[in-house]
């Protein structure tokens, strides 16, 4: 019968000859083989010692960028939300109060922000996405694993990031 | 110190023969006669009897009983599956056993206990090499005949283990 | 007997039996190292510098599961099984000359543990005698897999004796003598001039290659562990061992390579002896001690060799086992055995 590709290899069981049924040439063979990749480089990264370096375009876990001031960029618009693939992203959006700027950059701002990490799939959509340049994909950490889902979901106080130090001794000082 | 250990060995050579008839558990049975094997290959190293004691070691306990062991752990026996024998048959092997113990009494009752004249004994007559000078001149033919009845046995085994042209594979 | 040369004998036996214990201890180090080279890995490197301590994790690790027994299992035989195939292993090595002789104080000390005449015969008995561990500790457990490992185990040791029992007469028609002593001495004879070459072999290679194919079958290695073969039997005999039970059956194995290593380069490498021995006019206690070194090189390069084929070739079927076993080394070692006894009668009618 005609294969349908072409190329499926025609087997022929032929008897066995004899240096095929003493096995020795064919053990000697797999011998020098093994012998070969003994000598080999090893393929192992020790991993705490050393990493693997990673692509300049790596994509991993979320930060919520402040602003020069110290203040979130994040304006809750919700676009990310609308153009993550995997709707992995949630808000509630609130109204900035009176003594708050310091904090806020805008009058609207992120009450709540998560993002649930089982969801995600790193795709980076809600960074272009963002029209305050607010979130984006570290490409130094990565999302760790955990005993328990609701682990997951990363809130604000996971996401955002820690206020630089200069501006935290300076507020004190203030 | 070795009429100790020759002490030591009978009293292990009997115990462990009594245990292989009277441990109801075939496997124990074999087991023990493993260890009868062994205290009598004791015997035979005591005796200077190296050859005979490693063929002992070699072929009964390191083959023979291997197979016993072998069939035995198939058989799959317990002692609370096993039926009673009939009163019947008890009462034959008890006369059959105690027929057999009276001839070897009768056999063993005028052995001679000074057969061995310690003046021209030949104290390395069981090393490798004299025995086989002895069975290699002296006993060539009982040797030889030995050996061709052991081809015989050879060739009825093969010819029992033989697959008949017809016959299907069984594997 | 002195009670000096009681102790030193006694020494000896201790150092052989310590030396035992440690080669295998680190060939379960070596086997995995071994192992993860040959799949590009780098294997155990956490435990001390390169992993050293592994071989210490891993007892204390034995030491310190459940030592389990089936419900169902012979309890008595069930713990006798692993203890009688460590106690069978480690006899083995009591005969195997070490090296030459010390000359201490004007006394000629042999490198060896025991001098039997039958030094050969009791190896191979002892070895014979391996299989009841296997065998009882299978059957104990209760278990089917494990009994059909069991089983397997014995009719493979028994088919497989029989071929190593052939080639080894071969050679003892070369040697003329059992005594393990005796042919280690033999081999430091010269061959072309050069003194500690005349190996045996030389002489039978034939022999010698049928001595490993079974050597490899008794200690039931890859390719000839179907004893133990995950893919059918679970783990064979050892099926429902764990902690120490366990820990004794594996290092067992690795004793019967080391054993078997062991034999196989004093019988057919030379044991002790190097090329040259003689000729470099070195005293003879340093000779010996050489000798002492060169046959651990020897012994450890069969140990490697052990474990190179485990990880390059995969196990026979077993049918195919039992068709070498008899059907191809029986009459092999026979035909060896003929050939060298006839080459044998030959020189001794023309050549002398």
């Amino acid at each position: 019968m005609q294969s349908l590709s072409n190329r499926a290899k025609k087997l022929e069981k032929k008897p066995m000859n004899l240096s095929e049924r003493m096995y020795l040439p064919a053990i000697f063979q797999g011998l020098s083989i093994t012998m070969r990749h003994f000598f080999k480089k090893k393929a192992t990264i020790k991993y705490p010692e050393e990493t693997r370096p990673m692509s300049a375009v790596w994509r991993g876990l979320h930060v919520l960028k402040r602003d020069e001031k110290g203040r979130e960029r994040c304006t809750a618009c919700g676009l990310c939300a609308v153009a993550c693939p995997a709707e992995a992203i949630t808000m509630v959006a609130g109204e900035r109060k009176r003594g708050e700027e310091n904090l806020y950059r805008e009058e609207k701002y992120a009450v709540s922000y998560e993002i649930n990490m089982l969801r995600c799939i790193f795709c980076g959509l809600c960074e272009e996405a963002c029209p305050k340049a607010a979130i984006f994909l570290q490409n130094d950490k990565l999302a760790p694993a955990r005993y328990e889902r609701d682990e997951f979901i990363y809130g604000k106080d996971r996401l955002v990031e820690p206020m630089p130090i200069e501006l935290t001794s300076s507020a004190a000082a203030r | 110190m070795t009429g100790n250990f020759f002490y030591f060995l009978t009293f292990l050579t009997l115990f462990a023969a009594i245990g292989v008839v009277a441990s109801k558990n075939p496997v124990y049975s074999v087991l023990f006669m493993i260890m009868t094997f062994f205290a009598l290959t004791g015997h035979y190293i005591l005796l200077n009897a190296q050859f005979l004691a490693a063929v002992n070691f070699i072929v009964y306990m390191g083959a023979i009983m291997v197979l016993f062991l072998f069939v035995i752990m198939f058989l799959n026996m317990r002692e609370d599956t096993e039926k009673h024998k009939p009163m019947l048959s008890k009462f034959a092997a008890v006369i059959a056993g105690g027929i057999l113990f009276v001839v070897m009494i009768a056999a063993l009752k005028d052995v001679d206990t000074q057969l061995a004249n310690t003046a021209v004994f030949d104290s390395q007559i069981g090393m490798v090499e004299n025995l086989g000078k002895v069975l290699f001149r002296d006993y060539l033919l009982p040797f030889e005949l030995a050996s061709v009845l052991f081809l015989a046995a050879m060739a009825g085994a093969v010819m029992l283990g033989k697959r008949e042209p017809g016959e299907q594979n069984r594997f | 007997m002195e009670l000096s040369l009681l102790l030193i004998k006694a020494l000896i036996i201790l150092a052989v039996f310590g030396v035992t214990l440690l080669i295998a201890t680190y060939s379960t180090y070596a086997e995995r190292k071994v192992a993860a080279f040959i799949q590009d890995r780098v294997g155990p490197n956490r435990a001390g510098p390169f992993g050293l301590a592994q071989p210490l994790a891993d007892a204390v690790k034995l030491f310190f599961k459940e030592e389990f027994v089936p419900a169902n299992a012979n309890k008595f035989l069930f713990i006798a099984g692993p203890s009688l195939a460590m106690l069978t292993a480690c006899m083995s090595s009591a005969v195997i000359p070490f090296g030459g002789t010390l000359i201490i104080g004007g006394e000629a000390i042999h490198l060896q543990a025991i001098e039997v005449n039958i030094g050969i015969l009791y190896v191979f008995g002892i070895v014979a005698l391996g299989v009841y561990g296997i065998m009882i500790g299978g059957w104990a457990s209760n278990n089917k897999f494990s009994l059909l490992g069991a089983i397997r185990a014995a009719s493979q040791n028994i088919s497989y004796e029989l071929a190593m029992g052939m080639s080894i007469i071969a050679l003892l028609l070369v040697t003329g003598t059992l005594s393990m002593r005796d042919i280690a001495a033999q081999q430091g004879e010269e061959l072309f001039g050069i003194s500690g070459m005349n190996w045996n072999i030389f002489y039978q290679p034939l022999g010698f290659l049928i001595f490993i194919v079974c050597a490899f079958a008794e200690t039931n290695r890859v390719p000839f562990d179907l004893p133990e073969c995950e893919t059918e039997l679970i783990g064979g005999y050892h099926t429902e061992y764990s902690s120490m039970g366990m820990g004794l059956y594996l290092f067992a194995e690795y004793v019967n390579i080391f054993v078997a290593s062991a034999v196989m380069s004093t019988l057919y490498f030379g044991g002790y002896n190097f090329p040259f021995m003689d000729q470099l006019g070195l005293p003879h206690n340093v000779v010996t001690i050489l000798g002492t070194v060169v046959l651990f090189g020897k012994i450890f390069f069969f140990i490697f060799f052990f474990m190179w084929v485990r990880w390059t070739l995969p196990r026979f079927r077993y049918d195919q086992l039992m068709n070498l076993g008899w059907k191809i080394l029986i009459p092999l070692s026979i035909a060896n055995v003929i050939l060298t006894g006839g080459a044998i009668l030959l020189k001794q009618e023309f050549f002398q």
